[in-house]
């Protein structure tokens, strides 16, 4: 029966599939390949976004079946001061990291542009640190930022009389040494996006600009800076969503007391991950997930339209 | 044609699985990855097996990190294990969630269990009800450095007994540099590893107090005891400089580098100190002026799952019998190195005797356990006390006073639920 009905079905479509104009069979077409990464993403991506929405409104522990609860968990979170300390710490990560990964890896970039001298090799090491797992470059700078009797840098400092420093065991020097490690480890990747963005800028204008006799600084200022705002821009928003995001460092370099001491380095993808998973509060950090997410939208929206193109 | 095959295939394939379960029940049994855990757990199934020839155990495991989400999402899944370990501290949670039944008193008479193990065995049972039994249990100890002891003329066989006398030999254990930085520390402090079992549950006691409430609902620490306690711990740094917190990273790292005198420490390390290159010993926690000692005892037990029924429960039973037994429990005392739950098990010459197992075991006669709602936030509430007043100057007072406000708001949130 099985077999009857399958020779009958191909007739019947063709049949169908002949009475289509081209252009619509190109559309079905199209809509066909499409519909695999569409399908993929409304399974692994959009459904649970939305769930993650629904499941904010609820008190869901894992193991008791879950209830609304409304905004409950909203008003706990904004009532709560280690959200709010979280949410300065995030910010800083983003405010100092980006601005200052960025201006690093442009120098780097414009002036290894210029070494003819073992070029490939030193690009290599700039790269080096991006192509390593993240987890043991933050281990490896974990134990650098030790006191004396291991800590390369506070051996350093000892060599040259300097009081030794704190560093991870400091409410205020802890989040600047992260911030320092994943700035290193995302340069690599930025220098060679930088590399190639000023490679793509058409040598003309530079012989052009010479001819004219601007100095270098005139050159960067009114030809290479403005030539490479779409790399600039790509690099911008990329780099602050990697800082919003930050994670590995952190929970690697403090798994003692993650995101310490005191939460001065806890970033708010830290604090979703122990509510959720040490805590079983899966509805309060839906909440924190929502909140994220809204921050992650907001920020990218406000830089593409302040770098915007304008024409 | 071919269906036909296919469906005498699947006759055939179907009465071949019937009759295996005629002949033997398959219940599975659940717990975390570490190395010597599974061995043990892999020689007592054996042993069972050879002894119950119609019963089969399936043995899984996940890393730590993912366990409890795999036994919840299995539960959600309808697939739970028939016998599972959990940390006691997650009983309640478990009870909850309906991952895990009573145990049955025809099958395990709580008179027994009350009279045969370890009285923190108590912390088991919820109501009227047994939910587990443990097979092992651990409790804290003092590791000293034999060979830092000798260096500074103290009697490496002869560990500090007292509070007193623990600070007097890390204050003649403590190395500085010219530049009055540490290079060995006289006993490591590390609030994230034991020292916050040893701060509630030995220091506070010692001092006449108590952590909680009889029914556990309330912190009562926040008193002259807890005070004194906390300055105990945050005095070895700010006060007589003989530990630093952080220093080598971890406590337990400093002091198998060698670069700790003294450490406070639970069973479990036992297997990570085995190598160390210089000699050590153990003693019991020092007690205070008065003579009084305490000790934190916690352990995993095992529970019956709450899909095993019918032949499968009634198997489950038998092996948590055996995996509960005195033969087991010595068995895991060999391969794994924790205390036997069983007194008689537990309390034998030869075991009092050993120089390692003996302070140890003597711990667990006076030893507490606390009842954790959530081990990891309460935990980061003492790391937190200690560092404001260690980071930030606070006085301890003040912070104590904040860790109780702290605390007692995880303990509500729970209960109230």
């Amino acid at each position: 029966m099985a077999e009857i009905a399958g020779q009958e079905s191909p007739a019947t479509s063709a049949g169908l599939w002949d009475r289509f104009s081209i252009r619509t069979k190109r559309v079905i077409w199209a809509w066909g390949f499409l519909a695999l990464p569409i399908v993929f993403y409304v399974g692994i991506r959009f459904y649970p976004t939305v769930q993650a929405f629904w499941l904010s409104f609820t008190d869901w522990d894992l193991l008791r079946p879950a209830t609304i609860i409304g905004l409950e968990n909203y008003r706990r979170l904004f009532s709560d001061p280690l959200f709010w300390q979280v949410f300065r710490n995030t910010f800083t990560y983003l405010i100092i990291g980006t601005p200052v990964s960025l201006v690093l890896s442009f120098i780097i970039a414009f002036y290894l542009d210029r070494v003819r001298f073992m070029h490939g090799f030193i690009r290599a090491l700039y790269f080096l640190p991006f192509l390593t797992t993240a987890a043991a470059m933050a281990w490896v700078w974990r134990w650098f930022y030790q006191p004396v009797p291991i800590g390369v840098i506070n051996d350093v400092l000892q060599l040259f009389g300097l009081p030794q420093q704190p560093f991870l065991r400091s409410v205020d020097q802890a989040l600047p040494a992260i911030m320092a490690t994943a700035i290193w480890a995302g340069l690599g990747f930025q220098i060679i996006i930088f590399m190639a963005g000023l490679r793509a800028i058409p040598n003309t204008y530079y012989e052009a600009a010479r001819i004219d006799g601007l100095g270098e600084w005139a050159i960067l200022r009114k030809i290479t800076l403005p030539l490479l705002k779409p790399t600039t821009v790509f690099l911008v928003v990329f780099s602050s969503i990697g800082f919003l995001r930050i994670f590995d460092q952190v929970y690697n370099m403090t798994t003692n007391d993650p995101g310490g001491p005191l939460n001065s380095t806890k970033p708010l993808v830290l604090m979703i991950f122990q509510t959720a998973f040490s805590s079983y509060d899966m509805g309060y950090a839906a909440a924190q997930t929502v909140v994220l997410f809204t921050i992650l939208l907001v920020v990218s929206l406000i830089q593409l339209w302040v770098l915007r193109k304008r024409t | 044609m071919r269906s036909r095959i296919g469906l005498a295939g699947l006759v055939a394939g179907v009465s071949f699985l019937a009759m295996g379960s005629a002949q033997a029940v398959e219940i599975e049994y659940w717990q975390y990855v570490f190395d010597t855990r599974v061995k043990a757990m892999d020689q007592l199934i054996e042993k069972f097996e050879e002894a119950n020839p119609d019963i089969t155990v399936k043995h899984v495991t996940f890393p730590y990190a993912d366990y409890q989400t795999r036994v919840v999402a299995a539960k959600v899944a309808g697939q739970g294990p028939d016998v599972v370990q959990l940390f006691y501290g997650w009983l309640d949670n478990f009870v909850a969630g309906g991952l895990i039944k009573p145990l049955d008193p025809a099958v395990f008479p709580y008179d027994k269990i009350e009279s045969e193990f370890f009285p923190i065995v108590s912390a088991m049972k919820r109501g009227d009800s047994y939910y587990g039994l443990p097979t092992a249990v651990r409790s804290l100890a003092l590791f000293y450095n034999k060979q830092l002891f000798q260096e500074a003329g103290l009697d490496p066989n002869k560990p500090p007994q007292t509070l007193d006398e623990l600070l007097e030999a890390a204050k003649a254990t403590v190395k500085r540099d010219s530049g009055g930085n540490m290079t060995s520390a006289g006993i490591t402090i590390a609030m994230e590893g034991q020292d916050h079992q040893w701060w509630r549950e030995v220091l506070i006691r010692q001092n006449g107090g108590q952590p909680y409430s009889d029914d556990n609902k309330q912190v009562t620490y926040n008193d002259e005891a807890g005070l004194a306690a906390l300055k105990f711990i945050t005095d070895l740094q700010t006060v007589h400089k003989v530990g630093q917190a952080g220093f080598m990273d971890e406590g337990q790292a400093a002091f198998r580098a060698g670069l700790a005198a003294m450490t406070i420490d639970g069973t479990f390390r036992l297997g990570a100190f085995e190598s160390n290159p210089f000699e050590w010993g153990v003693t019991e926690l020092p007690a205070n002026a008065d003579g009084l000692r305490s000790n934190y005892a916690s352990y995993f037990a095992n529970a019956i799952g709450a899909t095993a029924e019918g032949e499968e429960l009634e198997a489950a039973q038998k092996f948590l019998a055996y995996i509960s037994s005195p033969e087991a429990m010595q068995i895991w005392l060999d391969v794994v190195g924790e205390l036997p739950a069983r007194k008689e098990a537990a309390l034998t010459e030869k075991n009092l005797a050993d120089p390692i197992h003996g302070p140890f075991l003597k711990g667990l006669e006076y030893a507490h356990t606390t009842i954790f709602v959530d081990e990891m936030a309460q935990r980061q509430v003492a790391i937190d006390m200690a560092n404001r007043v260690l980071l930030q100057g606070q006085d301890p007072k003040d912070s104590l006073a904040q860790a109780a406000q702290e605390e007692q708001a995880i303990l509500d949130r729970f209960y109230n639920k």
